[in-house]
């Protein structure tokens, strides 16, 4: 009880679970919401009842995350559902992936928020393509921390070689494929979501296991994105604040400048830049709520305040003038296409990158990438969940990073303006 | 200076951050957004976030409730003298305008106008041209607001479709929309029920009276406790009670009950939240537990 008093709030972890309802993903979840308690008794008898009706004999934890009647109809998962727990110390979010090859898109959008995955690997089965796949997703969108839960350890009597054996064919793929780089922090942990073991509690059959449970692992993984970031510091302006309030002659010159500190941090007296106007100015003010703080830091949202009167606009990127983006008319970029009408090397689509939108045209694929083998395939358009390394040509310049250097400022997403739908995600290479 | 910029936020600092940055997206890219305030403790904290957000300027909206008829008088009376202490404006469109109109056509008149409420809102959307709506609903509500994008696209109906949703990756929402379309913002999507008792404690935010614990006269009807009121008057055999109570949520009279509390302090609520064993929904509402799908049929029809 006493947790939401006196613990030291140790921020939000938001992570992904990789798997399908066969190697037990939904019984995970279910056990982590059950064993930290986030399952209250209406839920629960709910899911009882549910389980019943369905014949079952125990209380299928899976159905905590069943979700909508059209997905109940079809017997499918058709989306991302996000799922909350609380330690008490820490704040989780969990997004929940369908992990069929057709939803791609699926794991790609619950990626792109994730600083955690969960691999799951099925203890039985080893690993399999989709083990592949899901790996090389979590990689191309770059989540800092990978977990891989074997998992169903007590249908292989809790046998150390075999889950030995598991990890080093694991390494082994990594290692051939070159995914994740040599600092990315892996971890294995032989589990059993159906009983608990190193879930949340170590396991009392695994003995020859010493490592953190799971959960162990989300309490002392780096919180959000913020010790992952790249130090400079990027701020896309949202919105220009001019009160112009005529009973408050002191307003009357305020232009606030209003945005997230997407990475790095700023100070009132730091000389910036402005792009793409490239004017420079230094801070006067940093501001939250109207009120000033000695620092802006990554992830915060604040209003800044400059010495000068800069002519700035929403989709303006204000840098510091140390370290000032190179301007892309071009780019290179890794691409997961959406839309069922395939992308077109004859149409001109906008990109939104950061605040910042632009037209742009697409102008080469150099390779599709058969996500299954990882294996490079020629291609001249991309269709609906493909992967590719395209280029782009873009009307207006855009001020970014390597997504592999800063996820905020490396990623773009590309909309059709016939239908405004959202049809591709890109990470600038 | 490199060790603060590596400070983790806390966790509310963070829902906070996210909450202001979404709420400058909508202003930043649609034309006429409104945000909808209806004195309940989840559009209270959205006040809150838009002070963060845009003060010292005014809001880029107005607010919007849409009025039932059927609320409790503490929270409309609370809706109104909050809109006006922030010197914001605060447009009003009641359910009962729409029965009168005809567009609104109840089963039996004590029928809950709950559902109802999707009419009225489709008309002020229309009247006013908004491109926009900023709800409060958070996904920890219900398993079909779990699945709901933070920026969510209705088609000219009002309609969404759960099957159909733009893919939102990282924080680059996409609100466009053609003329008569509209999007349902929430900025406070990833909140929980106990977020939001921690940051009315920690905003130090003024709540309706009737969320702390106060002496009600209600009856316990299949389970439930039903207060007694004009619109959900006591049945034939039915004892009425004095009880210690409090509200969770506050919605439509007929439609949300209290729970059975002393936490006459904040303090007192989120240490009560944190050790409740049932959901929000499951304590509070009458009407959700009719069918497993109920929340997922009235969104597809225009709901919030």
């Amino acid at each position: 009880m006493s947790a939401y008093e006196n613990i030291q709030d140790n921020g939000l972890l938001r992570f992904m679970t990789c798997g399908s309802v066969d190697d037990g993903k939904s019984t995970l979840i279910g056990r982590l919401l059950y064993d930290t308690k986030a399952i209250l008794t209406d839920t629960l008898t709910q899911i009882e009842k549910t389980s019943k009706k369905r014949g079952m004999e125990a209380v299928d934890l899976s159905l905590l995350t069943d979700g909508l009647q059209a997905e109940r109809e079809q017997g499918i998962t058709i989306d991302v559902a996000y799922r909350y727990f609380s330690t008490g110390t820490r704040k989780y979010i969990i997004a929940d992936a369908p992990g069929h090859e057709q939803y791609t898109r699926n794991m790609v959008t619950a990626a792109s928020t994730a600083n955690l995955a969960i691999i799951l690997i099925d203890a039985r089965k080893g690993v399999l393509v989709q083990t592949r796949r899901h790996s090389y997703l979590a990689h191309l969108m770059n989540i800092p921390h990978i977990v891989v839960a074997v998992n169903k350890m007590d249908l292989i009597d809790y046998d150390q070689a075999k889950f030995d054996a598991i990890v080093a064919e694991y390494k082994a793929f990594v290692e051939k494929m070159g995914l994740f780089g040599e600092d990315r922090d892996i971890k294995f942990i032989p589990m059993s979501a159906l009983t608990g073991d190193n879930v949340v509690d170590s396991s009392e059959t695994m003995p020859w296991y010493q490592g953190p449970t799971l959960l162990d692992v989300l309490e002392s993984a780096s919180s959000t994105d913020a010790d992952e970031r790249a130090e400079a510091f990027r701020f896309p302006v949202q919105f220009v604040c001019r009160p112009q309030d005529s009973a408050n002659p002191e307003l009357h010159d305020y232009r606030g400048f209003m945005g997230r500190v997407e990475s790095g941090s700023i100070q009132a007296g730091d000389a910036v830049t402005v792009l793409p106007s490239g004017r420079e100015s230094r801070v006067k003010a940093v501001h939250i709520g109207g009120e000033p703080v000695a620092e802006g830091v990554s992830e915060q949202s604040i209003t800044l305040l400059l010495e000068d009167e800069v002519d700035i606009s929403r989709g303006d990127m204000i840098v510091k003038s140390s370290e000032v983006p190179e301007a892309r008319k071009e780019t290179e970029a890794m691409m997961c296409w959406f839309a069922e009408a395939p992308l077109s090397p004859a149409r001109t689509y906008l990109i939104r990158h950061t605040t910042r939108t632009t037209k742009a045209k697409l102008t080469g694929v150099a390779f599709k990438v058969d996500v299954n083998s990882q294996e490079h395939v020629d291609a001249t358009t991309l269709a609906m969940n493909d992967i590719a390394k395209v280029s782009w040509k873009l009307a207006q310049p855009l001020f970014g990073d390597a997504y592999r250097e800063n996820r905020a400022t490396g990623a773009f997403i590309v909309i059709d303006e016939s239908t405004n739908n959202t049809v591709g995600a890109g990470m600038l290479l | 200076m490199t060790t603060l910029s590596k400070q983790t936020l806390s966790h509310l600092d963070w829902l906070e951050a996210e909450a202001i940055h979404i709420m400058r997206e909508v202003a930043g890219q649609c034309e006429r957004p409104v945000l909808l305030f209806s004195g309940g403790k989840d559009s209270i904290c959205m006040l809150r976030v838009a002070e963060k957000a845009f003060r010292p300027g005014k809001f880029p909206f107005p607010l919007l409730h849409i009025d039932t008829g059927h609320n409790y008088q503490e929270v409309v009376d609370f809706r109104d003298r909050r809109a006006a202490e922030l010197g914001e404006r605060l447009i009003v469109r009641s359910v009962e305008d729409s029965m009168k109109r005809g567009t609104v056509v109840l089963k039996s008149p004590d029928e809950s106008r709950n559902k109802h409420q999707s009419v009225t809102l489709l008309e002020a959307i229309a009247e006013f041209e908004f491109d926009c709506c900023i709800g409060g609903a958070r996904r920890d509500e219900e398993k079909a607001r779990a699945k709901e994008r933070v920026m969510s696209f209705r088609d000219e109906f009002g309609q969404w479709d759960p099957k159909n949703q733009r893919p939102e990756l990282w924080n680059l929402y996409n609100a466009r929309v053609h003329r008569g379309e509209n999007i349902r913002a929430f900025p406070i999507s990833n909140w929980t029920e106990m977020d939001v008792w921690q940051y009315v404690q920690r905003e130090q935010l003024e709540l309706p009276s009737i969320y702390y614990s106060h002496v009600r006269p209600i009856v316990r009807r299949a389970g439930a406790i039903v207060p007694v009121t004009h619109l959900t008057p006591v049945k034939p055999g039915e004892e009425v009670i004095d009880l210690q109570v409090r509200f969770r949520t506050v919605g439509d009279i007929p439609c949300t009950a209290p729970v059975e509390s002393d936490a006459d302090t904040i303090e007192k609520i989120v240490l009560e939240t944190a050790t409740t064993t049932i959901t929000e929904r499951g304590a509070t509402r009458l009407d959700d537990q009719t069918s497993d799908a109920s929340m997922e049929q009235r969104k597809k029809e225009g709901y919030f």
